[in-house]
């Protein structure tokens, strides 16, 4: 019996453990998950949260459910991974020897990268919602608090889901607006990018909705360290900025197992072949997914795409085959805007988001790079679409691997 | 793709300024870089940076991050930032007459 084990059982692990658990010969396969976590959150379901528009219920749900019954489930915390002995050793002294093994450890905030973050006010006045734990203190906090300076930042790039920090402060500047206290907040988005985004024509129409919404754009600014005794951020060149309410995008990396394992770059991000997916250390170990280190987005749309080339390339390795070079880079997020709309955008390594209708010519029914109320729609129903299509590995109707140029404005 | 008159030299540059061909590089169009960089004064530290760059390029094929250069001892963030003002890692790749650094996502 051959094995082939999965590393991470989040939405890029799980996705693959649906999809190779259909594919793979199971008289042949054996095929292993493992997954530290009981819990399964639906992340873009975070942003949410501090607006108390969703509660921890809409995004918890037990991971085991989603992995198929004939794919073995190990709920235990990885030591090593010894690329160099097809095996992974457990931190309770378990062995797992493989034939192919897959990464999907995903990526996590680290706050204490940067000095002073995670003091005496982390959780208290200085917030993530990249976490339960933080998007649940955030909302908390946003319950009784009554105006101020209200500061969001961005640590550095890359990060999980780009557009969440800016998503977050329409939805917050919409939330003030709707408590009636918009004119006692002054908002402040901070970010380490010349721009709002990292993809220019994006960067333009989401700038220019920042000016609209009176939220005060600080770019280039990258932080040195934050004060919370006295409340402020400063950066390398000296720049301070003081807040009553931080909401923080700390510094993104991957897991700690990559490191310990000799695997990963300075984020401990594993360097991958880019249409491949195959790992650059060795044929047999294959990365997907937020963990991989290439220069597409950290999303579950990016890591659906990706599963869709994997599984291909799984079964070409398994037959001796030479790999499909499929992965395009495509991402397509919806962005929300406040007060009932959204954004969306589709683009890939290649091709910046354009305007245009998605996923068909003129009828759409959603408008590329432009603000709409079906587009919120959207937005909302993907979480059905996540629960019960996605994490199955089911194909999204009308959405293709690779990304389209039908309907697209391309200049 | 363009060319570009610089100390004495004529050089192939990209429309953002950064050499094209690392051959071409020397010493005194570092020094004209610089200035158009706003650095008045190469010091030996600045020096010291630029061909550290160099090296790791050759290397690795890929410039270092900063984070890297601090944890591997060759500059602490700070003082990377005060002899680069601004934009440490895209003025010095350029100085360097390397490519500019990767945006991330």
């Amino acid at each position: 019996m051959k094995k082939l084990l999965i590393l991470g059982a989040g939405t890029a692990g799980t996705m693959m453990a649906n999809h190779l658990n259909r594919k793979l010969n199971k008289k042949e396969w054996k095929i292993t998950i493992v997954d530290q976590h009981k819990t399964h959150y639906y992340q873009p379901g975070f942003l949410f949260i501090p607006f108390d528009t969703y509660s921890e219920k809409d995004v918890i749900k037990t991971k085991k459910q989603f992995i198929p019954n004939s794919v073995n489930y190990i709920e235990k915390a990885i030591e090593v991974i010894e690329h160099n002995k097809n095996n992974v050793v457990l931190k309770d002294g378990t062995n797992l020897s493989y034939d192919i093994l897959i990464i999907a450890t995903g990526s996590k905030i680290v706050p204490g990268e940067t000095d002073g973050l995670d003091g005496e006010g982390w959780h208290k006045n200085v917030f993530d919602f990249y976490t339960i734990e933080g998007a649940v203190a955030l909302r908390d906090k946003l319950k009784t608090w009554e105006g101020g300076k209200f500061v969001i930042h961005l640590t550095e790039m890359p990060i999980k889901c780009p557009v969440a920090p800016l998503e977050f402060s329409f939805l917050a500047d919409a939330f003030f607006h709707k408590k009636g206290i918009r004119e006692k907040v002054e908002m402040t988005y901070i970010t380490p990018l010349s721009g709002a985004f990292t993809k220019q024509n994006c960067s333009n129409v989401l700038g220019y909705l920042l000016d609209e919404k009176k939220i005060n754009m600080v770019p280039d600014f990258d932080v040195e360290l934050v004060n919370e005794q006295e409340n402020f951020i400063q950066s390398y060149d000296d720049q301070k900025i003081n807040y009553d309410l931080l909401v923080t995008i700390p510094t993104n990396m991957g897991d700690d197992v990559i490191e310990r394992s000799g695997l990963g770059d300075d984020l401990n991000f594993v360097p991958t072949h880019k249409h491949t997916l195959q790992s650059k250390k060795k044929e047999n170990i294959f990365v997907i997914g937020d963990a991989t280190d290439l220069p597409s987005s950290k999303a579950g749309s990016v890591a659906h795409f990706q599963a869709d080339v994997l599984t291909k390339n799984i079964i070409k390795f398994i037959n001796g085959k030479e790999l499909v070079q499929e992965f395009d880079g495509h991402a397509n997020c919806f962005i929300e805007s406040g007060f009932g709309k959204a954004f969306l955008i589709d683009f890939n390594y290649d091709v910046e988001p354009v305007e245009g209708t998605f996923p068909l010519p003129i009828i759409g029914p959603f408008s590329l790079l432009k603000e709409s109320r079906i587009n919120h729609m959207g937005k909302l129903v993907f979480k059905y679409i996540y629960w019960n299509m996605l994490l199955k590995g089911l194909p999204m109707p009308g959405i293709s691997t690779q990304m389209s140029k039908i309907g697209k404005k391309i200049k | 793709m363009a060319t570009k008159e610089i100390a004495g030299n004529t050089i192939d540059v990209n429309e953002e300024g950064y050499l094209t061909d690392f051959s071409q590089w020397n010493e005194a169009i570092a020094e004209v870089i610089a200035a158009e960089e706003g650095i008045e004064e190469m010091s030996e530290r600045h020096w010291e940076i630029i061909k550290h760059l160099q090296d790791y390029y050759k290397e690795n094929g890929a410039l270092p991050s900063i984070r890297k250069m601090k944890k591997t001892g060759v500059v602490d963030t700070k003082e990377l930032y005060k002899l680069f003002p601004g934009g440490p890692l895209k003025k010095s790749s350029r100085i360097a007459g390397l490519k500019k650094p990767e945006s991330c996502i």
